[in-house]
């Protein structure tokens, strides 16, 4: 096994909700490798964003709960920590950074304050050594002038500039890891691009692994060395980036990607759509969540729930036809 | 005027002013769109993009007389609409309708299907008892709704399929022009594809003409015939769909394009990116002359001190920069 850092395992989160328990992680297993950036895929419910919540121990209980599963950093369980270790890991092991800049902020409290709250609670710095690091991680992440800006307030930054802010405050511990859930989603493209072209150099320079969460499969090709697809609580295939665009094995990672449209073709190709709704997962899922959407289903699809297979280097699918042939591996 | 052109907007200007202080007193005035011309033909698709704040909403809305124009002209037809009274205006109104961004904001809470999609008809006498049920079921079908959901509220739908129902709303009076605001920006990848090929087949069974505005340039060129880029409250370049993609003129337009992520792993990694650096300036303030030289790398002395006009450069291609040297393409 490749230097594995973080190892997920048959990780389950559900939520009780008015309507019924909702199962929104429903077995994920995935590994992140010393400095790789992870690419997670998938749309709106897929369970991207609650997988890695979960790890954190960020799902707020109730209504949500980690059920079943283990993750291992350093030879240790997140999952059965204590609040107060595993807060020491999110704010010097593991940093994050979140969809919207904005609602993470506290508007009260100045950048300065806010950026150097990890190391307050978990080094015995100086006043000024704290300053001038803050400064310095500022710096990094190209905010201009940052020894004045560190007494200005979020709403005194743009969204660019404060998602630049959150990064710094995510690496000011030097994390082993960075995770990025949607973080340039409310961004302009102009903007995403520098936030995406600082991201890659920052880890360049400072060497951590990245799982950066997404539903763009556009953003995610140009930065990730290897992808995994979620649909329905489940990953459903995982390859190394080149495999998964030239060879997608899943039909749902097939449909996905003959839904975008490419800027560098012309426009009279009609776009290729999915048929139907992601599922809302009230039961946990016995068979295949995507059969019900599916153009290659067979009978066993209803019936039996697929499991990863290798089908090529560390590429893995969770399904029981292969689309090459059209019938059942 | 040419008869195949069904609407044309000349020098339109909107102002929002700013207000401050006990008496409200006005301080100054955003330039959300500051002298913007364009036409669009029969059966056309012209999209309009460009990042938040660039105004293209604005346009959008102006045309329906959401937000009044401080100047400018807008013909319909032959109608010029801003100097219509109330009356003759709303019967106009008729022709020319909105679909909008956010499917979860634009409809009632309170109404069924069938009153959503029945009111413009009943408030413009259209339709009425046996003959009204009839026309809202021929539109649900025509959006691709089963009329067993008839009787239902938007808050047991889908995004895609209150999307649906909007369209449906939109169809109702039987239009010719619709201004489609950022119609699939809040929808899941897999859902956009779905309602950009019914908006195409739409299009073609109808004869509709659509505004089609959105931030995401993949999907409009796919679904545009013309594209107008806009940067500040102004048009920096306009061209058929292919001019545009393929021989970009305008430096803006040339950055946002190689900021748009393609699909494609191997692609990507062969692009040269143009990374703009800085934020897009305050609206309330622009720059004087050109209002992207703040950020343009071709700036000179001459972008300072005048407005470049939007010039065609090529047949059809349309660009307002003075570095571009004129009559060479």
């Amino acid at each position: 096994m490749p230097d594995s850092l973080l190892s997920i395992e048959n990780l389950e989160t559900c939520f009780r909700t008015p309507e019924g328990t909702v199962h929104a992680v429903n077995g994920v297993s995935l590994e992140l490798n010393r400095g790789e950036i992870l690419g997670i895929v998938g749309e709106s419910g897929c369970g991207k964003s609650v997988t890695m919540l979960s790890v954190l121990g960020l799902i707020p209980n109730p209504p949500g709960k980690v059920t079943a599963g283990k993750a291992f950093y350093k030879g240790q369980d997140l999952l059965k920590m204590k609040d107060r270790e595993i807060r020491r890991i999110r704010c010097s092991e593991i940093g994050m950074v979140f969809q919207d800049p904005l609602t993470y902020f506290n508007p009260v409290l100045t950048i300065g304050r806010q950026v150097t709250e990890p190391l307050d609670m978990h080094r015995s710095l100086s006043k000024k050594a704290t300053r001038d690091l803050a400064v310095h991680m500022l710096d990094l992440v190209g905010i201009p002038r940052p020894s004045e800006r560190l007494k200005d307030y979020p709403h005194q930054f743009s969204g660019g500039m404060r998602q630049r802010v959150m990064i710094a405050m995510a690496l000011i511990c030097s994390p082993q890891i960075l995770i990025a859930d949607e973080p340039t989603t409310a961004l302009d493209v102009t903007i995403q691009a520098q936030i995406v072209e600082l991201v890659k150099d920052l880890r360049d320079k400072l060497g951590m692994a990245i799982i950066w969460i997404t539903h763009d499969l556009g953003l995610i090709a140009g930065l990730a060395q290897r992808i995994v697809v979620m649909y329905g609580g489940l990953i459903i295939e995982e390859a190394l980036v080149d495999d998964l665009y030239d060879a997608p094995h899943h039909p749902y990672t097939i449909g996905l990607l003959a839904s975008l449209p490419h800027l560098d073709e012309g426009h009279n190709r009609k776009l290729t759509s999915i048929e139907g709704l992601p599922p809302v997962l009230y039961k946990k899922p016995v068979s295949c969540p995507f059969s019900e959407r599916c153009k290659m289903r067979v009978e066993r699809c209803d019936k039996e729930m697929p499991s990863l297979r290798l089908i090529g280097n560390r590429h893995r699918v969770a399904c029981w036809v292969n689309p090459e042939t059209g019938k059942e591996y | 005027m040419d008869q195949d052109i069904l609407l044309q907007v000349e020098d339109l200007k909107v102002y929002f002013p700013i207000r401050r202080g006990v008496f409200r007193s006005v301080v100054g005035n955003v330039h959300a769109v500051d002298g913007v011309s364009f036409s669009i033909r029969r059966g056309e698709t012209l999209g309009l993009v460009g990042e938040s704040g660039c105004g293209k909403t604005t346009t959008g809305r102006a045309i329906l007389k959401f937000n009044q124009p401080i100047e400018g002209k807008i013909y319909f037809g032959d109608q010029e609409l801003l100097s219509l009274n109330e009356t003759r205006f709303r019967q106009l109104r008729r022709r020319i309708q909105m679909i909008f961004q956010d499917p979860y904001a634009s409809l009632n809470p309170r109404m069924t299907v069938r009153e959503t999609v029945g009111e413009p008809l009943s408030i413009f006498r259209l339709a009425r008892g046996a003959d009204l049920e009839r026309s809202i079921y021929k539109y649900l079908g025509l959006v691709g709704l089963s009329s067993e959901f008839i009787d239902r509220y938007p808050h047991e739908f889908s995004g895609g399929q209150r999307q649906r129902i909007g369209i449906a709303r939109a169809l109702a009076l039987n239009p010719d022009l619709i201004v489609c605001d950022e119609p699939i920006s809040a929808l899941d990848v897999s859902i956009q594809a779905q309602i950009v090929n019914l908006l195409e087949d739409l299009q073609k069974e109808l004869n509709l003409t659509y505004l089609f505005i959105a931030h995401d340039l993949s999907m409009v060129r796919h679904i545009s015939d013309r594209v107008a880029v806009m940067y500040l409250g102004t048009i920096v370049e306009l061209a058929s769909s292919q001019d545009l993609y393929e021989q970009p003129l305008h430096p803006y337009t040339q950055a946002l394009m190689s900021a748009v992520p393609i699909p494609d792993p191997k692609v990507e990694r062969q692009r040269n990116r143009t990374i703009l650096s800085g934020d897009v300036p305050s609206a309330s303030n622009p720059p004087s002359g050109c209002h992207f030289r703040t950020r343009c790398p071709l700036a000179a002395e001459i972008c300072a001190l005048e407005r470049p006009r939007l010039a065609e450069i090529s047949t059809g291609h349309f660009a307002a920069c003075h570095m571009i040297p004129k009559g060479d393409i």
